[in-house]
């Protein structure tokens, strides 16, 4: 435990910590541009720039590790002539104006540069070559505002394990992007969007929708229907000051409805109905195994996520046969929207306009992938993140702390507590398990509180196992056995687990993977910075949210029941697997 | 749902392989499992096939398991590393400080006018490639100019013609054939690395 002097305060780091935490921890908030929680540290801004006695030039407090006796100085006139001139040498080459920025609000430079008092550019000059990307649906790149931070090649490589970005020549030239200056399209980027979750200024973002969705509410021949996704709920009041995990879930259908969507619901609905195919396919996979002895592809592996089939497309396209081929809630919504709901209400699904929101860019892919036009139209049209639906708040002027909770529409209605943890990772492993225990014992899923606890929590890959006892006698021959499961959240975590089955030493029934770290709820569309912290309180409120629910379990909603009854037959039923599957 | 999608570096075509990709293969195999491997893979490789072509690059990177995106990275960082075919010779002119403020940014325009080429470009005839270099350990004859092993010092602007004839096969230096003999008294060959 050194003890670290900061401006003239002792502190007891730990010995593990760098000037900046130090600093933190003697009440001194460093700025800083690259460094990000649980990284090592890069050194790429030189914005952290400290003054440490005995030594000639300044540190960078993000990477100097701190050292008994150490005297540190964040506030001379020398760290404030450095830091002054760093930032306006980054904003020397930095392209655009604020005021036309995504990032208008949330700029971390811009901030920074608030903070020092800098009004005014003084090295006007040449500036690196622009190139604007958007040449996938999900994100964009603009490398006229890119700093070089390398946040994004950090998270891109590190944690996602891709590597679709990375610096690319020298000095001045230098361009943060893919190699042989292809485009995104070009090489295996996934769009999850992580890299502009981290991204401190406006060089990668969303590929905004506001606008079509505006158009749309505005077009009197339109019904104009909106879903929520679960993340949605632990996440959006961040937006309006509300603390991490504070639950927002009835204020955002009233915003919606002020809006002037036709019918606001949420894509839990769809998340209860996906449990009750993908648990029938897992079941259904079973049985073809214990009963009927046949091949079959296990484990089943959960589809929900845009970004993990993405990614499994690219680099491990021999796991297709095991992914579960249910197309994940959002779509789900879509096409039952455009079909079941368009009839019922007699509208045209030719003017019927779904648009999701969702806490991720890949979703933006997703929906206008050729399997997603099952309904005879494109099934979602428009997808906006909750970054964006935070802006369509704004733009309506509305105090979203003043309103007033409501319920979403019939004929989908509330959905049960399996669907809210649809969006942290574990969840959807968990719901499946609820229903499937079940369904095959006629008893709910033991363990305190219907939960896996060995699959919650932010560990990068949880196992856990579950043993089939005193089954009904039609699933007679799962008795005793044991469903051994695995999560996985953020890509290289997915990587580790699925080349651990490849090389034999794991084997599992199923697996649930997230692309993003702590699963939907730190989605690359979610409101900015996300840090353990923040996922972990966004995961607690959706266990309690599933708490307080009447039904726990997907198979109990009585509205997923009705859409059976009256339209889709039963789980897994020649018309299901029209609508609710991709075929490959 | 289409099986694969063809994105680089990880298409699941079998074809037949190139010799070329055979010879990456075996440098990659001398380096197998070392730390750093990289940078002494694309040198050898460098002076195998005189550049690094999108192919070679793309290998080198399947097979030490690294995203392409970092192993163009690394090419592009350093000034040594070429992607494109070089000429014959390679004329580096040295932008190190002490050559950068004795006028080596002069003899760098001068050299492009003469030759004909920009920074990174191969004359026509494939005689000559210009590049920068920073530094080759000559400051106190600067300004430098290598080609090949080569190290010129104290170049000037006007003798520029006499200090590429004897490499010639450029019809730029001096109009006519130049000679193909490489021997040359102003060649100062004991001094400087390479770059």
């Amino acid at each position: 435990m050194p003890t670290v002097n900061v401006n003239g305060r002792d502190v007891s780091a730990r010995d593990d910590w760098s000037v900046l935490e130090a600093a933190q921890a003697a009440g001194y908030e460093i700025p800083t541009l690259c460094k990000m929680e649980g990284c090592s540290p890069l050194g790429a801004c030189r914005v952290c720039m400290v003054e440490v006695e005995g030594q000639e030039r300044l540190q960078a407090a993000c990477s100097t590790p701190a050292f008994e006796g150490m005297v540190v100085k964040t506030n001379t006139p020398k760290v404030r002539e450095a830091l002054r001139t760093v930032v306006e040498l980054l904003l020397s080459e930095h392209e655009g104006l604020c005021v036309f920025c995504d990032r208008d609000q949330d700029c971390e430079l811009r901030q920074i540069a608030g903070n020092l008092g800098i009004h005014a550019n003084p090295y006007e000059g040449a500036k690196p070559r622009r190139r604007f990307d958007d040449s996938v649906p999900g994100i964009f790149r603009d490398t006229g505002k890119c700093i070089k931070c390398r946040r994004c090649v950090q998270i891109c490589n590190d944690v996602q394990g891709l590597g679709a970005i990375f610096p690319q020549g020298r000095g001045y030239d230098t361009v943060i992007g893919p190699a042989f200056g292809r485009s995104l399209s070009e090489v295996t980027c996934v769009q999850c969007g992580q890299c502009a979750a981290v991204c401190p200024v406006g060089a990668i973002g969303e590929r905004n929708q506001i606008d079509e969705v505006w158009a749309a509410l505005a077009d009197p021949r339109k019904r104009v229907i909106v879903q929520t996704a679960p993340a949605i709920r632990a996440a959006l009041g961040e937006c309006f000051g509300y603390p991490p995990g504070a639950l927002v879930a009835g204020k955002t259908n009233a915003a919606l409805r002020r809006m002037g969507f036709d019918g606001v619901f949420e894509t839990n609905f769809a998340a209860d109905l996906t449990i009750m195919e993908e648990g029938t396919e897992l079941l259904g996979r079973l049985a073809a195994q214990f009963r009927d002895h046949t091949r079959t592809h296990l484990p089943l592996i959960t589809s929900c996520c845009p970004g993990w089939i993405a990614f499994a497309e690219s680099l491990y396209p021999e796991l297709m046969p095991y992914i579960s081929t249910c197309k994940s809630p959002q779509q789900m919504f879509g096409t039952v929207a455009k079909t079941y709901y368009a009839r019922s209400e007699d509208i045209d699904p030719a003017d019927l306009v779904v648009v999701s929101v969702m806490p991720c860019t890949a979703k933006k892919a997703e929906a206008v992938r050729p399997e997603m036009y099952s309904s005879g139209y494109q099934d979602v049209d428009y997808v906006i993140t909750t970054r964006e639906l935070s802006t369509m708040i704004n733009t309506l002027g509305l105090d979203f702390g003043e309103l007033e909770a409501e319920e979403p529409d019939a004929p989908f209605g509330a959905a049960t507590g399996a669907a809210d943890i649809f969006a942290n990772t574990g969840g959807v492993m968990e719901a499946a398990l609820r229903t499937a225990h079940y369904v095959v014992t006629g008893r709910p899923l033991p363990g305190e509180n219907l939960h896996v606890k060995p699959v919650a929590g932010l560990a990068g890959v949880k196992e856990a196992g579950v043993e089939f006892q005193n089954c009904r006698e039609a699933w007679s021959f799962l008795e005793g056995v044991e469903l051994s499961v695995a999560v996985a959240h953020g890509l290289g975590n997915a990587r580790s687990l699925v080349e651990s089955v490849r090389r034999g030493e794991k084997s599992y029934g199923f697996v649930e993977v997230m692309a993003c770290p702590g699963g939907c709820i730190g989605g690359g569309g979610q409101p900015r910075m996300t840090s353990d912290e923040v996922r972990l309180a966004r995961i607690k409120a959706l266990y309690s949210d599933d708490e307080g629910k009447p039904s726990r379990a997907s198979h109990e909603n009585p509205h997923v029941q009705r859409l059976y009854d009256e339209f889709l037959e039963e789980p897994n039923s020649r018309i299901a697997h029209e609508l609710l599957h991709v075929h490959r | 749902m289409e099986q694969t999608k063809d994105h680089a570096g990880v298409s699941e075509a079998r074809e037949p392989e190139s010799d070329d990709l055979l010879v990456v293969d075996r440098i990659v195999e001398r380096h197998r499992g070392e730390q750093g491997a990289l940078i002494p893979v694309l040198q050898k490789a460098q002076q195998a096939f005189g550049y690094l072509s999108t192919e070679v690059i793309e290998r080198i990177a399947a097979r030490l398991e690294m995203p392409v995106s970092q192993v163009t990275g690394v090419v592009t960082f350093y000034s040594y590393f070429t992607t494109t075919p070089r000429g014959e010779n390679t004329v580096r002119v040295c932008l190190g400080t002490a050559c950068y403020v004795r006028s080596g940014k002069q003899v760098l325009e001068d050299l492009e006018k003469t030759l004909g080429v920009s920074v990174g470009e191969t004359t026509a005839d494939r005689c000559f490639s210009l590049e920068i270099g920073r530094c080759f350990g000559a400051c106190g004859l600067a300004p430098v100019v290598m080609v090949n092993d080569d190290v010129h010092q104290r170049v000037k602007s006007t003798k520029l013609r006499e200090l590429l004839e004897p490499y010639g096969c450029s019809n730029d230096v001096d109009g006519g054939p130049a000679a193909q003999s490489r021997g040359s008294t102003e060649r100062n060959s004991t001094s400087g690395g390479s770059a």
